[in-house]
């Protein structure tokens, strides 16, 4: 049966799926050839939550995400130069070299990042979304966090005081099973993170985080529900990430065999023959498309790899308003 | 000028920032209907309503975090935490996130957020509420640390931490609460970010801030009796250190004496032993002396943990 699904909405979640996937791609290539270093956190086999869940977030909203956040960064409309850019440490990435890939931020597009410490930024959501209700503004703060987060005490006291002050917070967490090398069963004594939402009197919801159709749906009614209520919601969107956990990663952790059974669940693989199945796409367009995108991921390296070195006499800026080191002397 | 208790001038300033700034807005635990765990600001939750003054949970790390948030989003949140010693369960908010958000992001983000806390030893409530931990802070780029000394600074610093568009730590001495002394009515020529001299000398340099200053005032007396002139330098601001003033005493003095409520080792003192002796090796008449709190987590009894800490005879013992 075809669902009630425009042309062009599938159109948009298929490209946007698919940039991301090229850009990671492309990223883990230029990783390799040394012009990104520290450390690369791929997303490859999660994209479907990032566009399906940021659908439903507006221009006014605001979003907090983690450390493995290109996805997000790019699904809001940060130009994919610019990310680029920022890993390759230049003068016109994004946070001009001093964020790398697990710090991107976009003031203007309420972005506010790229936090290193899995549950660091959900106290900053709770915050931004405090902010909205003093301001009686009618924004809704979408939190993005993985599995491994739940584990910190920052999940547990964010999601106490948003529901306790009734604060306009989506979090979405992007259970892809794994907090690095340890399973969520070795981490967690109630593995449906979900539930944990009814210890503080929370709505929450499970969705399929392979399928964009799925997460799309289920964000759009968690953030309604969040707007309307002015209280928060969680969401657990199950998902798969079929790259290691970092470029370091010898994966040991688990089986291929489990790596291969997810990978049949590509969402880059479903979600178009889907669409051809159900006549929203033909060959010519799905060709289009991938030429398209190519086009923009080149165009983003080639951007990045002309740009400026972020130059060292800036060092001492941007710690202090003033742009000057304060200390010493 | 009239007398002002300092908890009652920190208790004003906080009523002029809540009164005077729709953005600005308290919160921390027991701020509100207990009126503070010093009673700064009792009377405010009546006054301002419990979106302005709000009680919060035991989450300090949350609720550091959330006035980051709110600083991002425009507020000017200020967050009471009860005691530096708790302060280290919001490490990660203030150290990971409020000091790194603007360089972190090549300077799109601001984070105007003034976090207030009690330091400080000498009511025998031993290791987990009397350490002086504000070193730890001053250690980080990104913050700014203010240590109001008397009265009138625990008045009027509060204005000048929440007008600064970055985040500033207020550290407020326990001891000093009920201290009483002069406060003038006006800001007018106030300089939070500079050091004061409280008293003008010319044999040594008495260097310290926050709830040390009167040991070292009642030492410059002691002093004074015996022909010894110390000038006090009063710190106020640890980061960004003012050693333009430090610099200028002890160039006149040629003798410096450091006195701060923290640990040794590693410490305030350290750091300004080793600012005097890059800038003034040549000119000093004797090693930097450091009269600091005894390499031990505070003791509950009072003989012990008056032994620990910094006295008026220790501080006159080293600068003799």
């Amino acid at each position: 049966m075809t669902p009630l699904l425009a042309r062009g909405h599938a159109h948009a979640l298929l490209e946007q799926m698919l940039l991301v996937r090229l850009f990671e791609e492309k990223a883990a290539e230029c990783y390799m050839a040394g012009s990104i270093r520290g450390f690369l956190h791929l997303a490859i086999g999660q994209e479907a939550v990032a566009v399906g869940a940021l659908q439903a977030v507006g221009p006014e909203d605001r979003i907090v995400a983690a450390y493995r956040e290109h996805a997000h960064a790019l699904v809001r409309g940060m130009p994919p130069a610019a990310v680029m850019a920022e890993m390759f440490g230049k003068v016109t990435g994004c946070c001009r070299g001093r964020g790398g890939s697990m710090h991107l931020f976009d003031a203007r597009r309420r972005f506010y990042g790229g936090t290193a410490i899995v549950a660091g930024g959900m106290p900053m959501a709770v915050g931004l979304a405090l902010a909205d209700r003093l301001q009686h503004a009618p924004h809704v703060t979408c939190c993005l966090f993985g599995d491994g987060a739940v584990a910190e005490g920052e999940f547990h006291e964010s999601l106490n005081l948003a529901a306790l002050w009734k604060l306009p917070v989506l979090f979405l967490c992007e259970n892809n099973f794994y907090a690095m090398g340890t399973a969520l069963e070795r981490h967690q004594s109630m593995p449906r993170i979900h539930l944990k939402g009814m210890a503080y009197g929370i709505e929450s919801a499970v969705v399929d985080g392979m399928d964009v159709l799925a997460v799309e749906a289920a964000a759009r009614l968690a953030i309604e529900i969040v707007r309307s209520t002015s209280a928060p919601y969680l969401l657990e969107a199950r998902t798969y990430r079929f790259r290691a956990h970092s470029m370091y990663d010898p994966e040991l952790y688990r089986p291929k065999e489990e790596v291969t059974r997810w990978r049949k669940r590509d969402p880059l693989t479903t979600f178009p023959q889907q669409l051809q199945d159900w006549g929203l796409l033909d060959d010519a367009e799905w060709e289009a498309m991938r030429q398209r995108v190519h086009g923009v991921i080149e165009q983003a390296v080639a951007e990045a790899e002309a740009a400026d070195e972020e130059p060292v006499e800036s060092l001492l800026t941007g710690v202090y308003a003033e742009e000057e080191a304060a200390c010493p002397n | 000028m009239p007398q002002l208790s300092y908890r009652e001038a920190v208790r004003q300033a906080l009523r002029e920032a809540v009164a005077s700034d729709d953005r600005v807005f308290l919160m921390g635990e027991d701020v509100g209907r207990y009126g503070g765990a010093y009673a700064c600001s009792k009377g405010l939750l009546e006054e301002f309503g419990p979106d302005r003054i709000r009680d919060t949970p035991l989450s300090e790390s949350c609720f550091v975090g959330a006035g980051i948030g709110a600083a991002l989003a425009g507020m000017r949140p200020i967050v009471e935490i009860m005691t530096i010693n708790f302060a280290l369960l919001a490490l990660d908010q203030i150290v990971n996130n409020a000091a790194t958000l603007r360089h972190m992001s090549g300077g799109q983000m601001a984070v105007p957020l003034v976090i207030r806390t009690a330091t400080g030893a000498g009511r025998q409530v031993a290791a987990q509420h009397s350490h002086s931990l504000e070193v730890w802070f001053a250690h980080v780029p990104g913050l700014k640390v203010l240590a109001p000394a008397t009265p009138h600074d625990a008045r009027w610093m509060l204005a000048a931490a929440l007008a600064d568009p970055d985040p500033v730590v207020i550290v407020e001495h326990a001891l000093l609460y009920s201290r009483e002394d002069e406060v003038a009515e006006s800001a007018d020529g106030f300089d939070a970010w500079r050091a004061a001299v409280r008293r003008e000398g010319s044999d040594v340099s008495l260097i310290t801030s926050g709830g040390s200053l009167g040991k070292c005032l009642a030492a410059a007396e002691t002093l004074a009796a015996d022909g010894i002139q110390a000038e006090l330098v009063d710190l106020r601001c640890l980061r960004p250190l003012d050693s333009e003033t430090i610099l200028a005493s002890v160039a006149k003095t040629h003798r410096a004496v450091i006195v701060d409520e923290g640990w040794q080792t590693y410490g305030l003192a350290a750091e300004l032993a080793a600012v005097i002796n890059e800038r003034l090796f040549g000119e000093l008449a004797a090693p930097v002396a450091r009269v600091c709190t005894a390499e031990v987590p505070i003791p509950y009894a009072k003989q012990l943990e008056d032994a620990a800490l910094p006295s008026v005879e220790r501080i006159v013992a080293a600068c003799r």
